[in-house]
């Protein structure tokens, strides 16, 4: 029998090592798996690589995560939205690096790495410091750059609804990178709102199937 | 010498507005183009995209249709309209990257009359890298319009023959709307539609480094008694 789902943040979080790299859904602070983030903060774990669309805002999430000293890397679009000064300041002493890419470009390298695919050529950047020590090429007369495949070794995302299957819903916009980062990890663990029954999500509503996801945690199943 | 008045940020968005035809799909970029969702006029079905997958987005949320699930890409709560769609990111910017966007509205630094764009970072020294959803919007829409002041603070154009800040695009400007013009950028040179009034080609020129053309006479933008700008001519 197939039962994804796990008992507590620990029991999720603690394959996560030292040295990870670790895939962070949301946009804004819609579809922030924020309570995970706040268990693996209490962790401790180290070292890590996150990828995400931001670094994190005001103490919690990322952010946290960066105050505390557990980030090594972070790899996203948009780094400076406000309330963003745990980062500006970390990156700005030395104690992060940054590896800074359009935010299409970030979804589509997920995608690529999720789906099988090799590197691909995006006309976004192309002409642009983002272009350089990357092959170019002109195709009936479009200018491209070649991009590589992103992934991760775990991805934490946020869903809605969730069953034993790993079969995942999000509500709105929540949903934005979440899909595709749980093609792009190895290793995907999802917080979700409220756990299901197989067979109540219909089968034309789950948004990710459940074959992208290693285990699901309540949000609220309790802080390590 | 004559006496001009230059355009506030919402007359620029209102004419900018007022291009939008019926049925169109527009993003509007963070800054000076999220005043263009206040103008669009009321006779027109507009569908505006935002980069977080929301497709059909409306005005500004209060009081209970506040739903943090539910914002725009400056994070602000927006409500959806009937007939919104929801979906996820490289979906999002399939619609950016793959053409199907009628209209990309963009803040900018710097255009060069080749249609380069700068808009994303100035390499102050202590300037972070962000570039966000900037450069895949600059690329894929069918028309790029960007917004902004004519020059800086201090009179130095921002209207170039070449951008010296870093670019966010190259020649994918299509359109130019600053406080003083309206201008196309095609054939390597910025081709004046219309100018303030009171406003001569010559007074312009010097304020604008890029070579400026006037193909036919440039309409005369006018405010009228509720200060809303019209095309006199």
């Amino acid at each position: 029998m197939i039962n994804k789902i796990v008992s507590s943040h620990l029991e999720a979080l603690e394959q996560i090592p030292n040295g990870a790299s670790v895939i962070v859904g949301g946009f804004g602070d819609a579809g922030i798996p924020f309570e995970l983030l706040a268990s693996l903060q209490k962790m401790g774990t180290k070292d890590l690589t996150i990828i995400s669309n931001n670094a994190g805002t005001r103490e919690n999430g990322i952010a946290g995560l960066i105050k505390n000293g557990q980030v090594r890397k972070i790899i996203c679009s948009h780094p400076r939205p406000p309330l963003s000064d745990v980062f500006a300041n970390a990156f700005r002493a030395g104690q992060v690096e940054l590896e800074c890419m359009p935010q299409g470009t970030l979804a589509e390298r997920l995608r690529a790495a999720g789906a099988g695919l090799g590197p691909f050529f995006t006309p976004t950047g192309y002409g642009t410091r983002v272009a350089e020590g990357k092959e170019a090429r002109v195709v009936d007369g479009v200018g491209y750059i070649l991009e590589q495949p992103l992934r991760g070794d775990f991805a934490l995302v946020k869903a809605h609804l969730g069953d034993r299957w790993g079969n995942l819903t999000y509500r709105w916009a929540a949903r934005n990178f979440n899909p595709v980062m749980c093609t792009a990890a190895k290793n995907t663990i999802a917080q979700v709102d409220k756990i299901v029954e197989l067979g109540e999500l219909h089968p034309e509503h789950v948004m990710t199937p459940g074959i992208f996801v290693k285990s699901i945690v309540l949000a609220g199943a309790g802080n390590v | 010498m004559s006496s001009i008045t230059s355009l506030n940020r919402a007359q620029i968005a209102k004419l900018v507005a007022q291009t939008l035809p019926d049925g169109s799909y527009v993003n509007l970029g963070i800054g000076m183009p999220t005043l263009v969702a206040d103008y669009l006029p009321e006779d027109r079905e507009i569908i505006l995209h935002s980069e977080n997958g929301i497709l059909g987005m409306g005005r500004t949320a209060i009081d209970h249709e506040i739903d943090y699930d539910i914002i725009n890409a400056s994070r602000t709560p927006i409500i959806l309209l009937e007939g919104a769609s929801i979906t996820e990111h490289t979906n999002s910017f399939a619609m950016m990257r793959g053409g199907h966007l009628d209209y990309s509205i963009l803040g900018g630094f710097q255009v060069a009359v080749n249609g380069d764009l700068a808009n994303w970072i100035t390499d102050a020294p202590d300037a972070i890298a962000a570039i966000g959803g900037a450069m895949d919007l600059a690329v894929g829409a069918k028309n790029v319009i960007v917004m902004l002041d004519h020059t800086t603070r201090d009179g130095k154009p921002k209207l170039l023959t070449t951008c010296t800040y870093p670019l966010t695009g190259i020649k994918v400007v299509n359109w130019v709307y600053t406080d003083l013009a309206v201008i196309e950028v095609k054939d390597n040179a910025f081709h004046v539609h219309a100018m303030v009034d009171g406003l001569s080609l010559e007074e312009l020129q010097a304020k604008t480094e890029g070579k400026l053309v006037a193909d036919t006479p440039p309409k005369k933008i006018a405010l009228d008694e509720n200060q809303q700008p019209y095309y006199k001519n």
